[in-house]
């Protein structure tokens, strides 16, 4: 039964950070008029900065998807595979870690999106 | 010459005015609520499908898990892309349904159809970045600066 509960606990907190998150992307919208690309952006490279400081691992097993699902995860991940690849390979390993880290979600994405683009036409609005 | 810039500066000032009546008042709370809603939702996916797929497949490293998880609310969106749901999830969701992974495919495949008319070269393959590109290029300079600065800064002590 405690189960149940810290089960419902996590996804509660899954939910409100990354509902939190997007809200505060949106509040940047309507008052900075900063375009989407550039919201982008900035919430990538403050992933990288949370996993180079070394505070995403805390913020990741208290929040889990809420932080690693928005694109700051994605930041994270580019982080971690560079630092990771660094200590292993040595400074060359720094430009690899990166992609090699997240390539399962960019290949895959650059691959479905062509498969896509053969398969179906844009809808005219 | 003054009587002029000041009918000018008069009309400018009409126009805005009536630039701002036209404009139409998104209201703020809605908005917001709604990209916490569709955010919040997409991450609780997410959640659940790292959770099943942990369950179900105990052999999984958790870094294997992350990045299938990934895949599939990747491909999930692209498809949802392709046969046009995502525009009606993206025109409630504002940031909500661009800020998760999801969002970020979807810039790919919308991106790399849109421009399908252009040829599967110059039109697709090139534009598939159009957005995703500075995402991209930033994540990739500035993890790689990340990496170094862990390796000779804080790697000495």
């Amino acid at each position: 039964m405690s189960n149940v509960w810290s089960m419902i606990g996590t996804y509660a907190i899954v939910f409100a950070v990354g509902g939190a998150l997007c809200a505060l992307a949106e509040i940047l919208i309507v008052r900075t008029k900063l375009t989407p690309a550039r919201i982008l952006v900035i919430f990538l490279i403050a992933g990288i900065a949370l996993e180079g400081v070394g505070l995403y691992d805390s913020i990741f097993k208290a929040c889990q998807a809420g932080i690693s699902v928005p694109i700051v995860g994605f930041g994270a991940s580019l982080a971690k595979g560079a630092i990771e690849a660094a200590r292993t390979y040595g400074f060359l390993g720094a430009f690899a870690g990166g992609l090699i880290r997240t390539a399962f979600g960019v290949g895959a994405a650059i691959v479905m999106s062509y498969i896509v683009t053969l398969t179906f036409s844009p809808k005219t609005k | 010459m003054s009587d002029k810039t000041n009918a000018v500066k008069q009309r400018n000032e009409r126009y805005n005015k009536y630039v701002n009546t036209v404009t139409p008042k998104t209201s703020m709370t809605k908005a917001l609520l709604h990209s916490f809603l569709i955010g919040g939702l997409t991450c609780i996916i997410g959640q659940a499908i790292g959770d099943i797929l942990a369950y179900s497949v105990p052999s999984l490293s958790k870094d294997m898990v992350a990045n299938i998880t990934s895949m599939i609310l990747v491909t999930v969106a692209i498809l949802f892309t392709g046969l046009g749901f995502y525009d009606v999830i993206a025109r409630q969701g504002g940031a909500g349904s661009f800020l998760p992974i999801t969002g970020f495919a979807n810039a790919m495949a919308s991106a790399s159809m849109e421009f399908k008319t252009e040829g599967l070269i110059f039109g697709t393959s090139a534009k598939l970045f159009t957005i995703v590109g500075p995402v991209i290029v930033n994540g990739i300079v500035w993890s790689t600066l990340a990496g170094l600065i862990n390796l000779w800064i804080l790697g000495m002590y």
